[in-house]
């Protein structure tokens, strides 16, 4: 009954950090599933994000510039890795662990220690794990962050309509074909390693806030966290949510469904050591379904050999 | 319109591996120009497509399109004066993408890509209009995505967005190849109509020498990177298989070797 009882209290706060999450795995949805490139500057920039609002704050910056200036240093990370990727050649994987790298660095140079804490006393924040409860709802922070993510996933559906976001799309799709439709590939590819990093970099900055602190440490194992998200949206949501605007709110939502497991297998009492490895066993066989299904389980179409040529 | 001067290029040089795909290749199209092209496994045909598509740089030489030096422009920005159609329809359209949402990328092509919507609803109508053209039943699924379709109808639908801008210079690299005979005649019918209707300046490769003798106003010929055989007008429509087989004997010293060639053109 204890147990019960401690899931249910454990719940806003789970929520609290899923959707807060689900916005860096936003981030990570642009690059992995339009751009179709795996980008692992998210460890870095999240943690770039957080870090550069904290100290922000602490230098008197109030929190929506700090907010701004987390979002752009985030852009920045991905500017540096499209930069890598693009106009030095280097393989896509291994341009973000570059990246990611570099900021571990970075970061610490920021923040001049590990960690760095922000007093809620202190700072006026946005977002806090204790405005879950007992704060008149407007300062409630599971309603904050959800009222961020449908913003920015209102923004992304406005820009993915758009010619530019359109023809970042297409990059993703078919680099052939863009470059005969007289598309930039190397700039969009930029551009959307940017964009998906600004968005990591905010999820950092609110995450830091959240916490009360941000840590050189707070990134590792996030893009398995966003993937996690990406990929639970469309494993609960994707039958359901087809058109692009739901495909992003799938993604949130899978990012707060993954943090219920989460909370809900520490109240049972799993060894928390044992989370991350957790985390990437189930990602792994999530990313191996659909391998599987075409390969053992595909049925031959009726007549395949005898329709295989025709239109 | 189209002009190649001394075009050479060697892919891997320095190495065991050494080819020279290209070896001083100057051509000039006409306006309105149909030209064909055939010749045997690496003569060369789609290095020249890819040196005028500008997918890398040639070593020497120049491509002028329409009296503009496009020889050091990149690959995404000559793309406004050319409309490109492959040989593998996979590779021609994004197929992750709504058929009228590639049309939409591909009427821009050439513009600056900013904040406007990427598709209007005039454009749409348009559209609609356009695909009934190909006969293929598409103009009543403009929101399908294109990865559902099949390759005949994907290389149709390419076709069409490679000349609904009007380009300077159509270039069709063996864009029937990957096709079912019947498919095929029927893409290759389309090209055609589509070519003389807009009275377009192309340049197709093609396999087959029926065809490269049926369509177009001219015909050239390629052997281990050079144009060894350029006919047109009169000559050209009254050319027959065993004549060019000959012409090919006679102008490389060697047998045609394709066997693609030899076995498609009955």
């Amino acid at each position: 009954m204890q147990m019960i009882i401690n899931i249910l209290n454990s719940m806003p706060g789970a929520v609290a950090q899923g959707l807060i999450w689900g916005i860096m795995a936003i981030g990570v949805y642009i690059t992995y599933r339009i751009l179709d490139i795996a980008d692992l500057t998210v460890d870095g920039s999240i943690c770039t994000g957080g870090a550069v609002c904290v100290m922000m704050m602490i230098s008197g910056f109030d929190v929506t510039t700090s907010i701004i200036a987390a979002i752009i240093a985030g852009m920045l990370a991905g500017l540096v890795t499209g930069i890598l990727h693009t106009f030095m050649g280097i393989p896509a994987i291994l341009a973000g662990i570059l990246t990611q790298l570099g900021l571990y660095s970075v970061n610490l140079k920021i923040m001049g220690k590990a960690n760095q804490a922000l007093n809620l006393k202190k700072y006026d924040l946005i977002v806090s794990l204790q405005y879950i409860r007992n704060v008149p709802f407007y300062k409630n922070t599971i309603l904050i962050i959800a009222v961020f993510s449908l913003v920015l996933i209102s923004i992304l559906y406005w820009f993915f309509g758009t010619e530019r976001g359109c023809s970042i799309r297409a990059t993703g799709s078919n680099l052939n074909m863009s470059r005969a439709q007289g598309i930039n590939t190397n700039f969009n590819t930029v551009l959307g390693l940017m964009l998906s990093n600004g968005i990591v970099a905010l999820s950092g900055a609110l995450l830091a806030q959240y916490q009360g602190f941000s840590e050189v440490q707070m990134g590792r194992g996030a893009i398995v966290i966003g993937l996690a998200a990406v990929i639970i949206g469309k494993a609960l949501f994707g039958k359901l949510f087809k058109n692009f605007y739901l495909q992003l709110l799938g993604v949130s939502l899978g990012g707060v469904v993954y943090y219920i497991v989460y909370q809900t297998v520490i109240c049972l009492g799993l060894d928390p050591d044992l989370l991350k490895l957790l985390s990437s066993v189930v990602v792994a066989i999530f990313l191996a379904v659909p391998y599987w299904k075409k390969k053992y389980f595909s049925k031959p179409i009726k007549g395949g050999a005898a329709n295989a040529r025709t239109v | 319109m189209l002009e190649l001067s001394n075009i050479s290029k060697a892919f891997n040089p320095g190495t065991i591996n050494e080819k020279i795909a290209l070896n001083g290749i100057s051509l000039t199209l006409n306006d309105g120009d149909f030209v064909t092209v055939i010749g045997g496994n690496g003569a060369g045909k789609s290095t020249m497509l890819n040196a005028i598509a500008g997918v890398w740089k040639p070593d020497t030489g120049k491509v002028l399109i329409d009296g503009i030096d496009v020889t050091n422009m990149p690959e995404h920005k000559r793309a406004k004066f050319l409309g490109r159609v492959f040989q593998d329809p996979m590779m021609g359209t994004a197929a992750d993408m709504e058929i009228e949402e590639n049309m939409a990328l591909a009427i821009r092509r050439g513009k600056i890509r900013g904040l406007g919507w990427g598709i209007s609803k005039a454009e749409k109508e348009k559209f609609k209009e356009e695909l009934k053209f190909l006969e293929l039943g598409l103009e009543d699924r403009l929101t399908t995505k294109v990865g559902l379709l099949s390759g005949g109808q994907r290389q149709a639908l390419t076709l069409l967005m490679a000349t609904m801008k009007k380009p300077k210079v159509l270039l069709l690299d063996e864009h029937t190849a990957a096709l079912d005979p019947k498919t095929a005649e029927k893409v290759l019918n389309l090209s055609d109509k589509i070519i003389r209707e807009h009275n377009l300046t192309a340049l197709m490769i093609t396999h087959n020498m029926k065809d490269a003798i049926k369509y177009g106003n001219r015909l050239i010929m390629m052997h281990e990177g050079r144009i060894i055989f350029d006919v047109s007008g009169e000559e050209k429509k009254n050319l027959t298989i065993s004549e060019l087989l000959d012409m090919f004997s006679a102008s490389s010293g060697t047998e045609f070797a394709n066997d693609r060639t030899l076995l498609s053109n009955s």
